[in-house]
C-alpha cells in the first residue's frame, strides 16, 4: 500500500500556501502571496491578508493539484495551520480545510505552524533525528524549540521577548530606505559592507541576562541602536554607509541566533540543529550556523529557502508525519487559535 | 428533486441547512443555527454535517451550494463563503451567492428596512418593497439611516440591527433577526432549477480594510 496523500493548507500570515505530499515526498507547493499589497504599509495588514486568502484559496489549491498530478478525490487527509498566526487569516484556511474534509469525507488535522516549520525539513533531508533543536526565525516568530517527538510534543526553550527577528530586518530596512520585506535587501546590501564596522548590541547575551533568558532573544534594543546611529549620522550631515550598517546589524542578529541555538544543542545534549522560517534564508545566518555547528560536531539541517518561508508543504509534511505516527485527526469543530502554544502540535 | 446546502455567516447567527428545490418552491429539510458571533469558524462545518445527517443526505447528494454573501462582519462572513466555495469545488457543483439582507427583506409586507449589526455603532442596511431591493446594501450610522427612511417610505423594519437600534430608527421591528435559510434557498431557487453557471462568491464588505500608509519614514526615537 502506498503512503497516504496529504494536502496542507497554510494561511497564518500573508501567504496562501497549498502543499501536497506523499510520505516524505513533496509533490506540490503552490503559494499565492499578498506581500505586494502590504508593501506600501511597511508590514502585513491583517484584513488585507484575510481578503487575499479568500480569493486565492480555490485557485491556489487547483494549481497544487495540477502540479502534483492528482485529483481532489485522491487526497487521504487534510492538514491545516490552526495557529499561531493572525486570527482572521487562520480562520479562512481552517474553514476551507473543514469544507474540503467534509465534502471528501476525509480526516482533517489542525496543526501548529511552528511544528510545521520543523517538519518541512523531512521533505528535504528525510526523517528528523529526535531529539533535535529547532531555531525558527521569521517576521512573526523567533523561537528555540526542543523537539523530543514531533508527533507528540515540542518544548519551547526560548523566544523573543519583544520583536521577531524578521521584524527587526523589516524595520532596519525601512530606516535604510530599503524595500519591504527587509530580509533579502539587507542580505544583499550587507555583501558590500563591513560586518565589524559598527559594534551593535547583542540582546540578552550579557551574563546578568543569561541567568533568566539564556535561550530568549531581544531585538528591540538592537533596532533602536541602529536607528540612533543612523539618525546621529544624518544630524551630522554625513552620508549613511548603508552596506556597513546592514552588515553590522545582520552580524549582530545572526551572531545571537546561531550562538544561542548551538548553546541549546550543547546544553540538552542534542546532535541536530534545524533552522526554519523566512530568516533561515539569510546567507550570513546559514554560514555562521554552519561554522559553529562544525566546531561542536553538530549536524545542521536547513531546508532550501523556498521551504523555509511560510508554505502549504510544511503543513502537509507535518500532517503526513501525524498520520504515519497514528495520531487521531482533529474534530470538525476544531478552532483556529492565534496564540496556539507550541506544546500543542495537533489541535 | 435537487438538494442544496444553504449557508449564512453574515450575522452572529451561524446558519447551515439542507433544502430541497422543487418545481413549486423550496423546502428546508434540516437546519442548524447557533447565535454566537465568535464561533462561526468552529460551528459551521459540524452544523452542516448535522443538517446533512438529519436530512438523510451525504455531500455527494448536493446539486448546489447557496451562501449569504453579506454584508456582514468580515471574519465570520469569510468562514461561510470559503466553506461554501470548498464544498462546491469538491463536489463539482455550482455555488450561488445571495445578499444576506435580501433574505431578511424577502417576506416583508410593506416597505421594510432590513438591518444587521455592522459593529462600530453602525448597521448594514437595505430597503425592500414586496421583496425587491429599493435601496442599499450600504453601511452607516443608525441616525443617518433614520434620516433617509421617510423619503423611502419605510414603515417597518426587520433584522437584529434594526432591533438593536429600534429607538434611533423609530420603526416597529418584527420578523426574523437573522437571514432565514428558507429565504436564502428561495432566492437562489431559480438559478438551481435552471442549472445556472457557477458564480464567484464575492463578499459584500462595503468597507475598506483598516490600514494606514506610513507618512514618510517613521522615526524610531521620539
Ligand atoms: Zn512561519
Amino acid at each position: 500500500m502506498s503512503e497516504p496523500l496529504v494536502l496542507g493548507i497554510e494561511t497564518s500570515c500573508d501567504e496562501t500556501g497549498i502543499g501536497i505530499v506523499r510520505g516524505h515526498t513533496l509533490l506540490a507547493d503552490a503559494v499565492a502571496s499578498s506581500v505586494e499589497a502590504h508593501a506600501r504599509f511597511g508590514g502585513v495588514v491583517p484584513e488585507v491578508a484575510s481578503r487575499a486568502h479568500l480569493e486565492a484559496m480555490v485557485p491556489t489549491l487547483h494549481r497544487a493539484l495540477a502540479e502534483a498530478g492528482v485529483a481532489l478525490a485522491d487526497v487521504d487527509a487534510i492538514a491545516v495551520t490552526a495557529g499561531p498566526g493572525l486570527a482572521g487569516a487562520l480562520l479562512v484556511g481552517v474553514a476551507a480545510a473543514k469544507g474540503y474534509a467534509l465534502a471528501l469525507d476525509k480526516p482533517v488535522y489542525g496543526v501548529n505552524h511552528l511544528a510545521a516549520h520543523v517538519a518541512v525539513d523531512t521533505l528535504e533531508h528525510g526523517p528528523l533525528p529526535e531529539p533535535a533543536v529547532a531555531l525558527l526565525v521569521s517576521g512573526g516568530h523567533s523561537s528555540l524549540l526542543l523537539v523530543d517527538d514531533l508527533a507528540a510534543g515540542v518544548t519551547q526553550l526560548g523566544r523573543t521577548i519583544d520583536d521577531a527577528a524578521g521584524e527587526a530586518f523589516d524595520k532596519v530596512a525601512r530606516l535604510l530606505g530599503l524595500p519591504f520585506p527587509g530580509g533579502p535587501p539587507i542580505d544583499r546590501a550587507a555583501r558590500s559592507g563591513d560586518p565589524g564596522a559598527i559594534a551593535f548590541p547583542r540582546g540578552l547575551t550579557a551574563p546578568k541576562d543569561l541567568a533568566g533568558h539564556r535561550f530568549d532573544f531581544s531585538f528591540s534594543g538592537l533596532k533602536t541602536a541602529v536607528a540612533r546611529w543612523v539618525e546621529a549620522r544624518e544630524r551630522a550631515g554625513a552620508p549613511v554607509p548603508v552596506g556597513d550598517v546592514a552588515a553590522s546589524f545582520q552580524e549582530a542578529v545572526c551572531d545571537v541566533l546561531s550562538r544561542k541555538a548551538v548553546d541549546a544543542c550543547r546544553e540538552h545534549g542534542v546532535g541536530t540543529l534545524v533552522i526554519g522560517g523566512g530568516v533561515a534564508a539569510n546567507s550570513r545566518l546559514r554560514a555562521m550556523a554552519e561554522q559553529r555547528c562544525a566546531r561542536y560536531g553538530l549536524q545542521l539541517r536547513v531546508p532550501r529557502p523556498r521551504l523555509c518561508t511560510d508554505n502549504g508543504a510544511m503543513v502537509a509534511a507535518l500532517g503526513s508525519h501525524l498520520v504515519a505516527a497514528g495520531v487521531a485527526p482533529s474534530r470538525l469543530d476544531l478552532p483556529a487559535d492565534s496564540a496556539l502554544p507550541v506544546t500543542t502540535v495537533r489541535v | 428533486m435537487p438538494l442544496i446546502a444553504v449557508i449564512d455567516t453574515a450575522t452572529p447567527a451561524v446558519t447551515a441547512a439542507v433544502a430541497e428545490v422543487t418545481a413549486a418552491g423550496t423546502v428546508v429539510l434540516a437546519e442548524r443555527t447557533t447565535v454566537d458571533a465568535r464561533a462561526h469558524g468552529e460551528l459551521l462545518a459540524p452544523q452542516l454535517a448535522a443538517a446533512l445527517a438529519e436530512a438523510g443526505a451525504v455531500p455527494g447528494d448536493l446539486a448546489a451550494v447557496v451562501a449569504g454573501t453579506g454584508p456582514g462582519p468580515f471574519t465570520g462572513l469569510r468562514v461561510g463563503l470559503v466553506t461554501a466555495a470548498a464544498l462546491a469545488d469538491t463536489l463539482g457543483v455550482p455555488a450561488y451567492g445571495v445578499c444576506s439582507l435580501d433574505a431578511l427583506g424577502l417576506g416583508a409586507a410593506g416597505v421594510t428596512l432590513a438591518a444587521t449589526d455592522a459593529r462600530r455603532k453602525e448597521i448594514y442596511w437595505a430597503v425592500y418593497a414586496g421583496g425587491a431591493r429599493r435601496a442599499g446594501p450600504a453601511v452607516g450610522r443608525p441616525g443617518d439611516v433614520a434620516d433617509l427612511l421617510g423619503g423611502l417610505g419605510v414603515v417597518r423594519a426587520v433584522g437584529e440591527g434594526a432591533r438593536r437600534y429600534a429607538g434611533v430608527l423609530g420603526l416597529p421591528v418584527d420578523g426574523p433577526d437573522h437571514p432565514p435559510p428558507a429565504a436564502l434557498a428561495a432566492l437562489a431557487a431559480d438559478r438551481v432549477r435552471a442549472g445556472a453557471p457557477p458564480e464567484p462568491l464575492t463578499p459584500l464588505y462595503l468597507r475598506r480594510p483598516d490600514a494606514v500608509e506610513p507618512a514618510g519614514r517613521k522615526r524610531v526615537l521620539a
